[in-house]
């Protein structure tokens, strides 16, 4: 018998208010698996059945062929981190789970930019993509396309500089992230 | 040797002596080996009620149940009985066909993505990729279903990978890096949980289905009866605690006694032994035992602290961390044994005021709850008792003294309708020579009503009561109680007629209508050969009481 047992009307304003919460402090997952069929799979949908939200993820090979690395980012605040970790590691091919913390974390994500730069904005656009030490990695007639690499942070920096020229199409790996130090992340 | 072979061989030496299944295109090939394979197999009528009865066999027999099913509708067949398993972490293993591997991905006949539609609701699955996985993956499914906190796993096998040549060598070790349950107990946090206890004034234990799952029953009497802890189950946990016994307080929870839900409220330490706080348990969670600290043991973290943090989080085995409870607890000096004289006193007066409680009928009517304390009467209290969902289900929790683990057999979590016939099937396959009795209603057991063949043909001898109201009686009484009485396709009428029925496919059937006789006769069906089917008619409209209304708290409970 589901809920509620009450037949008055739930309105929508508090509906959303229950489900929309977020506070932005981010956690990093850095979570290793087994390189198996279906691993992706069994993480991704453990996030959705749970009613975590992901922000990115990335998923790649490690020095170890039979391993694979996931780097999620989430919203700590908005699910019980602890919740989170606890539920993955029931997942019998996640191996290890690190919470990353910001300090001892060195992480990166790219991003590719497509920037309308015609005539005199070319210049400038190539300008700010070298104070942010990008790389211009295609030029047409019309536009060019960036490469920018570093934190979220860099790069939602460079595409707040870059969007007022005409921001045609981008495209971001989501963060990876290893740890500082001679330790394994 | 043929890889369906070595499944047998698989199935053998895992101790396997019976599987539930009926066979398809896709496991033709398995079926073929079942002909010579030794190993018992029960053809069922249907896919659900095959993994119903592999859940009755292990919740009764406390081995894993195994269910084979084919591809495609086999398979999703299967679904609703893993999802049940995995709610009430029953040990199962589910065996499934699938189409050939060049077939996958085509929309092959009778081609379902099996392993994505159970991906949410498995401890694991695995899906065969290379034949010489099978052997493996067997046995990795099964130390998976049953260690830990148990739960159903799918081996998922392709129908041509199963025709192959292999060479098969029993394994012996298995790969399961990413797994390694923690089920020892922290020994200082078991000692610091035994002082806490010393020295609770209002305590009261809280156990469930864990306690049963890891066979400690006995344990769990030990550590209560150490001192004198007051001790309630729920619904999952009946049984596990004696239920005559003077520190028996009754099932807790939305249909529980008001003597554990009130003690709950009031206590100042709450020992929670493999149950999980579940919404039927704590109704309004900010208001939920607002004065105590917990203690949680629990071979599972992920459910320490899920709804409920606790102040001593336990993670292991039910019955290792009671052992050690226990010797922790004698050891400790100078317990003061009065501390509980006054919470004693306050649990007896509220036992006294309100008993679990119905308006008998003066003339003939068999109510629903007398029909329950005449079957509790008739069986001695000595039956494996399996329930379907609904009304009866509570007033069979309420009114069936359970005084051994194993005895009470349902579904709790999932809360599947049609499980009690086919799980009671399973518990007396898995214990031919108990009295297995199937509390059904007139709802439910319409929905795997087709398992009587199967226990008709197979002289599987359960005997099903029946309770018979022409409702789908919860429901009924919620529409009744909170929705203003605006009954909404809830009345059943009253078809079919369950003894022609029962007549039909081979089994006895009666019809139970008199009070005064009901005991007797009920003893009568009960002596009868073979499976027999009572049609039980009691009073039509009934509320279960006490209840907590949802999303209100325990001691706001009405009727």
């Amino acid at each position: 018998m589901g809920e509620p047992a009450t037949k008055e009307l739930l309105s929508l304003a508090d509906l959303e208010a229950t489900t929309n919460l977020r506070t932005g402090r981010k956690h990093v997952l850095s979570i290793l698996v087994e390189n198996k069929p279906a691993v992706l799979t069994r993480v991704a949908g453990l996030f959705a059945r749970r009613g975590f939200n992901i922000d990115t993820l990335t998923v790649g090979p490690t020095e170890d062929e039979h391993l694979s690395r996931i780097t999620l980012t989430l919203d700590g605040a908005l699910h019980p981190i602890d919740q989170v970790t606890k539920q993955l590691h029931k997942l019998i091919n996640v191996l290890k789970i690190r919470d990353l913390e910001p300090g001892d974390t060195v992480s990166r994500e790219l991003a590719l930019f497509k920037v309308a730069a015609e005539g005199s904005q070319r210049a400038e656009v190539m300008q700010i993509c070298e104070i942010f030490r990008g790389k211009v990695v295609d030029v047409t007639r019309r536009s060019v396309i960036l490469e920018i690499t570093g934190t979220t942070e860099k790069v939602e920096a460079f595409e707040r500089m870059v969007r007022p020229f005409g921001l045609i199409e981008m495209m971001r790996t989501g963060e990876i992230a290893i740890s500082r130090g001679r330790g394994e992340t | 040797m043929r890889a369906v072979d070595a499944i047998m061989e698989c199935l053998k030496a895992e101790g396997v002596d019976v599987v539930f299944g009926l066979p398809g295109g896709a496991n033709l090939p398995t079926y073929d080996a079942f002909v010579d394979g030794g190993i018992r197999h029960v053809l069922v009528r249907h896919e659900a009620g095959g993994g119903h009865a592999a859940e009755g066999y292990a919740k009764a027999t406390g081995k894993v149940g195994v269910a084979f099913a084919t591809s495609g509708p086999g398979a999703t067949n299967v679904v609703t009985p893993i999802v049940d398993a995995m709610m009430d972490s029953v040990p199962t293993v589910f065996i499934t066909g699938q189409v050939r591997t060049d077939l996958i991905g085509t929309d092959g006949f009778q081609e379902t993505d099996t392993l994505g539609i159970t991906m949410p609701v498995v401890k694991h699955s695995f899906q065969i990729r290379d034949p010489r996985e099978i052997p493996r993956a067997i046995h990795e499914a099964f130390y998976l279903a049953r260690s830990g906190r148990p739960g159903p796993v799918v081996v998922d096998i392709p129908q041509d990978l199963s025709r192959a040549d292999i060479d098969y060598e029993p394994v012996c070790d298995l790969h399961l890096p990413g797994y390694q349950p923690t089920t020892d107990g922290n020994a200082k946090q078991i000692r610091q949980a035994a002082k806490a206890m010393a020295s609770a004034r209002r305590p009261v234990i809280y156990a469930g289905g864990g306690v049963v799952n890891a066979n400690a029953a006995q344990e769990l009497t030990e550590f209560a009866t150490a001192d004198r802890f007051p001790v309630t189950c729920t619904l999952m946990g009946l049984g596990a605690f004696p239920a005559p016994h003077p520190q028996w307080l009754g099932m807790l929870g939305m249909h529980g006694t008001r003597a554990a839900n009130y003690a709950m409220d009031e206590a100042d330490l709450i020992c929670c032994i493999g149950a999980r706080f579940d919404d039927r348990i704590t109704g309004k969670l900010s208001e939920f035992a607002p004065n105590a600290k917990f203690i949680h043991i629990d071979v599972d973290p992920a459910e320490i602290s899920k709804n409920v943090p606790a102040h001593i989080p336990i993670v292991g085995d039910a019955r290792n961390v009671l052992k050690k409870l226990v010797k922790e607890y004698r050891a400790l000096d100078a317990v003061d044994g009065s501390r509980m004289d006054e919470w004693w006193s306050r649990i007896e007066a509220w036992r006294e005021k309100h008993p679990l409680r119905y308006d008998d009928s003066s003339d003939g009517e068999i109510k629903p709850q007398y029909m329950v304390q005449a079957l509790y009467e008739a069986t001695g209290g000595e039956a494996i008792v399996c329930s379907d969902v609904g009304q009866h289900q509570m007033w069979a929790a309420q009114y069936y003294h359970f005084d051994k683990p194993r005895r009470w057999i349902n579904s709790g979590g999932l809360g599947t309708m049609g499980f009690g016939l086919p799980a009671a099937m399973g518990a007396q396959v898995g214990c031919p020579d108990a009295t297995v009795v199937c509390i059904s209603g007139d709802g439910s057991i319409q929905m795997n009503l087709q398992e009587l063949a199967t226990c008709s043909q197979n002289e599987i001898p359960v005997k099903i009561f029946i309770m018979n109201n022409g409702y789908l009686g919860m429901v009924r009484q919620w529409q009744e109680l909170f929705w203003d009485n605006r009954y909404s396709h809830v009345d059943m009428g009253s078809f079919p007629d369950f003894v022609k029925v029962a007549d039909a496919y081979g089994a006895t059937g009666l019809r139970l209508t008199e009070k005064s006789t009901l005991v007797d006769d009920m003893k009568a069906a009960l002596a009868t050969p073979g499976p027999v089917m009572v049609d039980v008619r009691v009073t039509r409209e009934e509320n279960t009481y006490p209840m907590i209304s949802p999303g209100q708290p325990a001691r706001d409970m009405v009727g």
